[in-house]
């Protein structure tokens, strides 16, 4: 368990299954075909990256590349393309972990938004490679709206671990 | 207190540079695999059963959407769209009641000069579920699979002509790679001159003949169809019009950009074309050379 060093609240320990149950809605809400809607965020990468910053320990590389596998499936991607791509975005955020949670939402954000990008950035470079068409440019579009949806994210992820250990009425908490 | 473990200082799996490399490397050769020699379709497979009911439920909301779209159709549209099929079929249909006679004749002088019978194709109407989310390609879903006893090949065409093939099936769904898609290609057949050429996916909503001789007899407004050589396509079916003809000097073959003929980006209701009958085997290599000359144009079976 990290720290949140921000505000000075001892956090309670994480529940795993919270978080394989937050990264299988992700698959679900990566897997709704929107088409080639451009700036969809990609869930699965925003959420993993979450957990990454968060939980070092538990959560790394190989669920990343096993919610890859899963996303590369479903979405009928280039098997190994998402998979690669986690792989490298999970090691980066375990990497930034101990940096990261030293600033606000929004600056952890901005740190965040780098590594979703370039985990794009690593898909169409492989599919290029393989020969496939340019989908455009509106598609990076999707990461910087991934990183504001980190901030919301910041609080809806961490609330199950502000609740108290003893519920206690009297507590002011 | 319960639940609060230490974190594992000395137990924590191997160094994260070695993971890396190690998760890397296999997703790589994940990769190349599935790109480029096929391999893991089985496991693909596998794995789609797990994601299956997940994609189900994330489905619904298109679905939703799309019936919602369809309730609130406006009258007059409808009204529109009544009328223009009305004077489609009446068109269509003196010319089916000629089929009829003509298919009659046809089997007999099939018969008269003991040519294989055509085996009447069997074939399933599908409707076009949503764009795959992939990018980088142009498939889109069906919403028939292989519980409807569609397979991998199929060609699939709506009222207009060809729009694509089937390149993988899962048991309620199937995936059909667009003509427009970069990997596609399709054989055909100039209707005017009956020039063999092959058409492939520009992959920006166009196709393109390639490699046709730059004083290759092409006009713009050509109708291309399926030439049929491939063994998966029905002969005839219209495929493409041409749109221009870039002939330069520099190049060696012509540039022919093709706009296609049915509605390859629309949706809709769509024909997926059951198997063509087995084409008759290759004749014996003729042992003269000379004498082999007139088989060259044959492609092999797919």
């Amino acid at each position: 368990m990290q720290p949140t060093n921000r505000s000075r609240r001892i956090l309670l320990p994480v529940k795993l299954w919270f978080v394989y149950t937050t990264l299988f809605i992700a698959l679900f809400l990566n897997y709704i075909p929107t088409g080639h809607l451009p700036a969809v965020p990609d869930f699965v990468a925003l959420v993993l990256a979450f957990w990454c910053v968060r939980e070092p320990v538990k959560i790394g590389i190989g669920t990343g590349f096993m919610f890859g596998l899963l996303t590369d499936v479903g979405v009928g991607a280039a098997l190994g393309q998402h998979a690669f791509a986690y792989v490298l975005l999970a090691y980066a955020a375990n990497e930034l972990s101990r940096r990261v949670l030293w600033f606000t939402p929004v600056e952890q954000a901005l740190h965040v938004l780098p590594l979703l990008f370039m985990s794009q950035v690593l898909m169409v470079l492989v599919r290029l490679l393989a020969g496939a068409e340019f989908p455009g440019w509106w598609m990076f579009f999707g990461s910087f709206v991934a990183a504001v949806l980190w901030i919301p994210l910041h609080y809806v992820l961490l609330l199950p671990q502000y609740q108290p250990v003893e519920r206690d009425e009297n507590r002011p908490i | 207190m319960v639940g609060h473990s230490p974190p594992p200082f000395f137990k924590r799996g191997p160094a994260p540079l070695a993971k890396l490399v190690f998760f890397l490397v296999l997703s790589l050769a994940l990769l190349v695999s599935d790109l480029n020699l096929r391999y893991l379709d089985a496991f693909r497979t596998g794995l789609s059963v797990l994601a299956y009911p997940l994609q189900m439920a994330a489905a619904t909301p298109a679905d939703f959407v799309r019936n919602a779209s369809n309730y609130f159709a406006s009258l007059v549209r409808l009204q529109i769209e009544n009328k223009e099929l009305k004077n489609r079929q009446l068109q269509g249909g003196e010319r089916l009641l000629r089929l009829d006679q003509l298919e009659q004749e046809n089997r007999r002088l099939r018969a008269l000069l003991e040519a294989r019978e055509r085996q009447p194709v069997k074939s399933v109407v599908a409707e076009i579920m949503y764009t795959a989310k992939d990018p980088f390609s142009r498939k889109v879903i069906l919403d028939k699979g292989t519980q409807a006893g569609i397979e991998a090949g199929q060609a699939v065409v709506d009222d207009l002509g060809v729009i694509g093939q089937i390149t993988r099936v899962f048991p309620m769904q199937s995936e059909l790679t667009l003509l427009t898609d970069r990997d596609q290609a399709i054989p055909v057949m100039i209707v005017r001159n009956g020039l063999r050429a092959v058409l492939f996916g520009a992959g920006n909503g166009l196709m393109e003949l390639r490699y046709l001789a730059a004083n290759a007899d092409v006009q713009a407004g050509d109708k291309v169809v399926t030439s049929g050589l491939d063994g998966v396509f029905l002969a005839g079916l219209p495929v493409a019009t041409v749109a221009k003809v870039e002939r330069d000097q520099a190049r060696t073959f012509a540039g022919i950009p093709c706009l296609p003929a049915a509605g390859v980006e629309q949706y809709g209701q769509v024909l997926v074309l059951g198997h063509r009958e087995a084409l008759p085997s290759r004749p014996p290599e003729p042992e003269v050379i000379n004498k082999g000359k007139g088989r060259r144009g044959r492609a092999p079976r797919d």
